[in-house]
């Protein structure tokens, strides 16, 4: 199925986790998700599922004011 | 008569701090700069923000990844998170949850943008979104304007500090509306932080002598010539604009008036 991560087309399996799309793009912590504009705790990366089209954000710490 | 200096600590949301300086972390030359300029200051907390990693991370300008946690753990200083770049309540209410897992901390400097150009705070959805973030659990520190109202509302719904700015973020022009936060300054009895807008220490001062309880700058640090003294210079200048407010400056008066003793002065003048 196609969903995006951030802002990106990605391709995964059908009943793919929001664990698995952290996989995809090798993302190393510190970072936090959110599905659809919703945060997700990491605690439910591996029990969050994933549908066609969700558009997830993984956003990490950088500099700021 | 007092004769030595009481303590003076800055107290938000019940937590101490000892310096009236925040400091944001964007935009200077290097890290290396960043650290050096934040060993002499000695704010008392850092901004910070998320955002997607890049394909190509420019850790020097963006402080993108970890190097720049590496950094920011390194500096062990209070770290405020932003809420920047954030146009409606959702996106606020998902970022500061992210930023609390992230940095592991219940603050969040409130930024939810009303308008691109001058970066000025959506007033009217402010009240809603720092509402929710309190009922939450975040101690919340909102960027705001200088209306009274507004920052009355805040209060209402939880906020025990505001954050009005001085002007739009990144200007450096200071205080362009002198009378509007004096005004709030003397009607609102919570603890007010000056935020954006401030360009030189004097500024900086200025406010603090107005009564305001600190400053929160950025820019003004990173793009100076040299910011690490500049960050000193800021440390030192709110400082001194926070004695001067507790001192009582002396009432201006029209009229000269001689403080050298005039008796006994010698010579003979003539008209």
């Amino acid at each position: 199925m196609k969903v995006f991560i951030n802002k990106n087309q990605h391709e995964l399996p059908e009943g793919a986790t929001l664990a698995d799309a952290i996989a995809a793009i090798q993302a190393k912590p510190p970072f936090a998700a959110a599905v659809n504009t919703q945060f997700v705790p990491n605690a439910q990366y591996p029990q969050h599922p994933l549908q066609a089209e969700d558009r997830i954000d993984i956003i990490f710490p950088v500099t700021g004011g | 008569m007092q004769t030595s200096p009481t303590p003076d600590p800055l107290i938000l949301y019940g937590q101490t701090f000892h310096s009236r300086l925040l400091l944001g972390t964007a935009r200077y030359p290097s890290p290396s700069v960043l650290e050096a300029a934040v060993r002499l200051a000695r704010p008392a907390m850092l901004t910070a923000s998320l955002r997607r990693q890049t394909a190509a991370p420019e850790p020097h300008h963006s402080g993108g990844g970890n190097s720049f946690w590496d950094l920011l753990r390194g500096l062990k200083v209070p770290v405020l998170p932003n809420t920047a770049g954030c146009h409606s309540v959702q996106e606020v209410i998902t970022t500061a949850q992210m930023a609390r897992e992230v940095f592991n901390t219940p603050w969040i400097k409130l930024e939810l943008i009303g308008d691109d150009y001058t970066l000025q705070p959506d007033t009217l959805n402010l009240v809603e979104a720092a509402g929710w973030l309190i009922k939450n659990g975040f101690s919340v520190l909102p960027y705001c304007t200088e209306d009274l109202v507004l920052c009355r509302r805040l209060v209402d719904v939880g906020c025990q500090a505001v954050m009005p700015w001085a002007a739009p973020i990144g200007t450096g022009k200071g205080p362009t509306n002198p009378y509007a936060l004096r005004l709030l300054r003397e009607r609102l009895d919570v603890p007010m932080i000056v935020d954006a807008g401030l360009g030189r220490p004097s500024h900086a001062c200025q406010v603090m002598e107005w009564g305001f309880d600190g400053v929160l700058l950025n820019t003004a640090v990173a793009l100076a010539q040299d910011p690490v003294v500049m960050a000193g210079a800021f440390a030192a200048a709110t400082q001194a604009g926070r004695d001067a407010f507790r001192s009582g400056a002396m009432t201006e008066q029209d009229a000269a008036q001689p403080s050298t003793p005039v008796l006994g002065t010698p010579f003979w003048h003539h008209p």
